[in-house]
């Protein structure tokens, strides 16, 4: 149904946008000359096989509650990825920092010049990432239902993509339209040219991964975007506040995929009557991936998604809050001066090998703050997977691990911290490896589960049916016609 | 007691993601804590912004209460608590039609839809049972055929210097005098605008309700509906307490280029009498189109007959059925959606028009057949309707008020 959507973007210009892009006659050209390379880049590094398909995908076509959501059936190379900023409110003011009051800006400010491009570069690297890190999940999906959510959010990440491009190539000149080009040249585990983020250069090699990655890893992208919404910088602002909309969709796929997965565990270990969640052999032999594994999979994904905050005492993190530049989660909600010259904020640490809490001057724990308050968002979802294992009559839970535990980035870097969150010499972690992350066994295992099941309305035997469709549709609808 | 129809999240699906509250253009309207986004009853005003963006389904959630449930109360939720009954089935009052449970169950049918992009803004819940608006009846006429079993009435009220703003698609509550066999006062009825926003006559602080007489069967002796029963038996001069207005999504929109059709049966017509005036009355030039699809038993029986008959072809392409008027080169009764089938061309037309909107008012047993036809019209021309209705909803282009 390509004639039945409400216009509010303009969809005729070859690149939809609702920033007046046909009136930048340069910055138009700059982006129909990326456009080709972007989508020479969806072909190389993209899903892989299934770019002739039609995919449910839902599109945007305003940004406003009632236009940003429109379904049909269309082929990932011709959805219209866009630039589209969320409306720009009149009057708005910087909320936080040393500018706070002033009317936000623009035009980026000369001085800051650099640190935004910095910022700006950071966030739309882990988009096309995480595109190719998922780009074989495609052939191994549980379900077209599953397959077509990958698929949605793989076209998301790449208009995420899209509108840190467009940042860039419109505020940042030739250096801009050069790290636009330096996008598409980097790419995930490659050794030569990789992704700025740790995180983003891990492969999701099974579903499970995959899910957990969209619960903490999109988690992440939700309270860096939300930290970016708060921007004086108002065009960025504007763009991460449209992002925050999308990327709930992912956030909701990473979830409630790992519900099902526990929800299809704990079925099958009632119906075989097996009681102890740690004879892994036994729950393993149903053909459904056992509680300890899915436990150590949630280890590894939240202690690499947590390297992402960067260090939790960081002068980049002040300066880009100082200058009014990255706010904190939900700054217009936090009932303080917004400027934190005088107010501290305790951030656990390493001193002596031992980890202590130490009240800090809180301008310079911005990214030990954020991190908190990502610790608390993440652990009231596992709160909720714990509720429907308990529910279903089986003694176990899922427990965040320590946030010190596998930590490559900030204070725990050069310690060694249990889940339980004890230090402990590195030979004794390495030794609890074994038990703490997936090993090489679990994960043959996970991956022997990965059989692609593609007619409509099956689900592999390792999940359960979700509880309700992609826009209220029937169970058996076709979310991907592959045939 | 009066009844409210609370919106809330279920925990046990929500992700926490602040969509909702992102979208929220009512300041603290959802707010959270570490646990759980709740809706704030004193603040939502039923706008429908968090509706379409959230991407669990979780703030699609409603439940009728006397008493709203407070923010606490929704913290400490695991999941959302039980619905509660509030109309009482045993005394009666389920076979009146236009009563409470409207709030309940109208729109049902389409789910949570947002209001067309182009509606005016409604104003919602300005008179409440504490403080209900006075309204004088200026008029109380039967439009059915006098003999009929259909005893429906217009019936116009007046607001005098009070503020009661109304869009056509509203709805106003009206409060019975008196108690029931419990003593208590009596529940809210709601009932359907059936003028347009400036008034049943232009400039007036006045407004018209169609309502039908109820009667139903108890223990083998005739009884008539409570609230059906005062509206139609009120004279002229009698004062009647009002609440409202109520509705935010079943609204018309502005666009004078937006096409309406709209499809209905017995009081069913109600929100359509008063958007086809809205039209009529604003003469504009605009592209959009009104198709009606309008069914009763008999043409003695089907409100507004006479003055329907004289609205031009050009205003109003209409239809009417009369499913007991079996013509004698046809052997089946028609209905409704029967009449759409034949009219399939112009149907398959409308919904391929961006600028569509699709109204459905009347009985809930119409919605099935209605929404084959559709699904036949749509096959026979290539089309899907389940992705069409989709689109339409999430535009806010379908909406349904059924009871």
């Amino acid at each position: 149904m390509t004639t039945d959507v409400r216009v509010e973007v303009n969809y005729d210009d070859l690149i939809p946008n609702n920033v007046g892009l046909s009136e930048d006659r340069r910055l138009l050209k700059a982006l129909e000359e990326w456009h080709p390379k972007f989508l020479e880049w969806w072909g190389d590094q993209g899903p892989d096989g299934f770019n002739d398909k039609e995919v449910y995908l839902r599109t945007a076509v305003g940004v406003d509650p009632k236009g940003w959501a429109v379904f049909g059936h269309v082929k990932m190379p011709d959805y219209r990825w866009g630039v589209l900023l969320a409306p720009q409110v009149e009057g708005r003011t910087i909320p936080f920092g040393k500018h706070k009051g002033e009317p936000v800006w623009q035009e980026v400010p000369a001085e800051y010049r650099s640190l935004l491009r910095r910022m700006i570069v950071v966030q739309g690297d882990t988009e096309p990432a995480s595109v190719e890190q998922q780009r074989h999940l495609g052939a191994t999906a549980p379900s077209l239902y599953d397959m077509r959510n990958l698929f949605q959010i793989n076209v998301e990440e790449g208009r995420h993509l899209w509108a840190m491009v467009y940042l860039l190539m419109k505020y940042f000149g030739k250096e801009g339209r050069e790290e636009a080009k330096n996008m598409l040249e980097r790419n995930s585990g490659n050794e030569d040219k990789p992704r700025i983020l740790g995180a983003f250069n891990e492969e999701t090699p099974d579903w499970l991964s995959f899910f957990m990655f969209t619960y903490f890893t999109d988690r992440d992208g939700k309270m860096q975007l939300e930290s970016l919404a708060q921007s004086g910088f108002d065009p960025l602002s504007r763009t991460c506040r449209f992002m925050l909309t999308e990327e709930a969709h992912h956030m909701f796929v990473g979830e409630s995929g790992v519900m099902r997965v526990l929800e299809r565990t704990c079925e099958a270990m009632k119906e075989a009557g097996i009681t102890d969640p740690s004879d892994i052999e036994a729950v393993r032999a149903l053909g459904v991936i056992d509680l300890p594994t899915i436990q150590k999979k949630l280890n590894f994904h939240m202690a690499v998604t947590l390297d992402l905050f960067g260090a939790e005492l960081s002068t980049n993190g002040a300066a880009a809050f100082e200058a009014g530049i990255k706010g904190r989660y939900m700054e217009e909600k936090l009932d303080d001066d917004h400027q934190l010259y005088n107010e501290k904020y305790p951030v656990l640490q390493v001193v002596n090998g031992e980890m202590v809490e130490i009240e800090e001057d809180a301008i310079a724990a911005i990214n030990g703050r954020l991190l908190d308050d990502y610790i608390k968002d993440a652990t009231s979802g596992i709160k909720r997977w714990n509720k429907a294992i308990s529910k279903a009559g089986i003694d176990f839970e899922l427990v965040p691990p320590h946030k010190a535990f596998n930590r490559k980035i900030g204070t725990f870097a050069d310690i060694n911290v249990t889940p339980a969150g004890e230090v402990v010499d590195a030979a004794t972690f390495e030794a609890g490896l074994d038990q703490w992350l997936p090993n090489d066994t679990d994960l043959a295992f996970i991956n022997s589960l990965m059989v692609p099941c593609t007619e409509p309305g099956k689900f592999a035997d390792w999940i359960a049916a979700p509880k309700v469709g992609v826009n209220q549709q029937p169970s058996d609808f076709e979310y991907v016609k592959l045939a | 007691m009066t009844s409210l129809r609370q919106h809330l999240i279920d925990p046990e699906v929500c992700i926490r993601c602040n969509t909702c509250e992102e979208n929220c253009p009512v300041e603290g309207a959802i707010e959270h804590n570490d646990d759980n986004y709740v809706v704030n009853a004193d603040l939502c005003n039923y706008c429908m912004s968090c509706i379409a963006p959230c991407p669990t389904g979780a703030i699609d959630n409603w439940r009728v209460v006397s008493d709203a449930y407070s923010l606490d109360e929704q913290y400490s939720w695991e999941e959302l608590p039980d619905e509660i009954e509030l109309v009482n089935l045993e005394e009666g009052e389920a076979g009146d039609s236009e009563a409470t449970e409207i709030l309940d169950v109208a729109h049902a049918g389409s789910g949570a839809v947002p209001a067309p992009a182009t509606a005016s803004v409604p104003q919602v819940n300005l008179w409440t049972r504490d403080n209900p608006a006075k309204a004088k009846v200026t008029g109380n006429f039967r439009i059915t055929e006098e003999g009929t079993e259909s005893d429906i009435h217009h019936i116009v009220l007046d607001f005098g210097s009070q503020s009661f703003p109304v869009l056509e698609g509203q709805s106003i509550g009206i409060i019975p005098p008196g108690v029931d066999a419990k003593g208590k006062p009596h529940l809210v009825r709601l009932y359907s605008i059936a003028s347009a926003r400036d008034g049943e006559r232009p400039g007036y602080n006045n407004l018209a309700l169609t309502v039908k007489r109820v009667t139903f069967d108890a223990d083998g002796e005739i009884k008539q509906g409570v609230g059906s029963g005062y509206m139609c038996d009120l004279q002229k001069g009698d004062e009647v307490q009002v609440t409202g207005p109520f509705g935010s999504t079943f609204l018309m929109p502005n666009d004078p280029d937006a096409n309406l059709m709209m499809i209905c049966t017995g009081t069913g017509a109600a929100p359509f009498r008063g958007m086809t005036e809205r039209r009529r009355r604003l003469n504009s030039n605009g592209k959009g189109k009104m198709m009606l699809f309008f069914g009763a038993r008999t043409a003695s029986e089907l409100p507004y007959f006479g003055p329907l008959q004289k609205l031009p072809a050009s205003l109003l392409d209409q239809e009417l059925v009369f499913s007991r008027m079996v013509r004698a080169d046809e052997n089946e009764k028609e209905y409704v959606q029967d009449r759409m089938l034949k009219r399939a061309d112009d149907v398959a037309a409308m919904l391929s028009d961006v600028n569509t909107h699709i109204y459905i008012c009347g009985l809930k047993g119409m919605e099935q057949g209605v929404e084959e036809s559709f699904t036949r019209i749509c096959a026979a021309k290539g089309m899907d309707w389940n992705v069409i209705r989709s689109s339409l909803k999430s535009q806010g282009r379908y909406h349904i008020e059924t009871y």
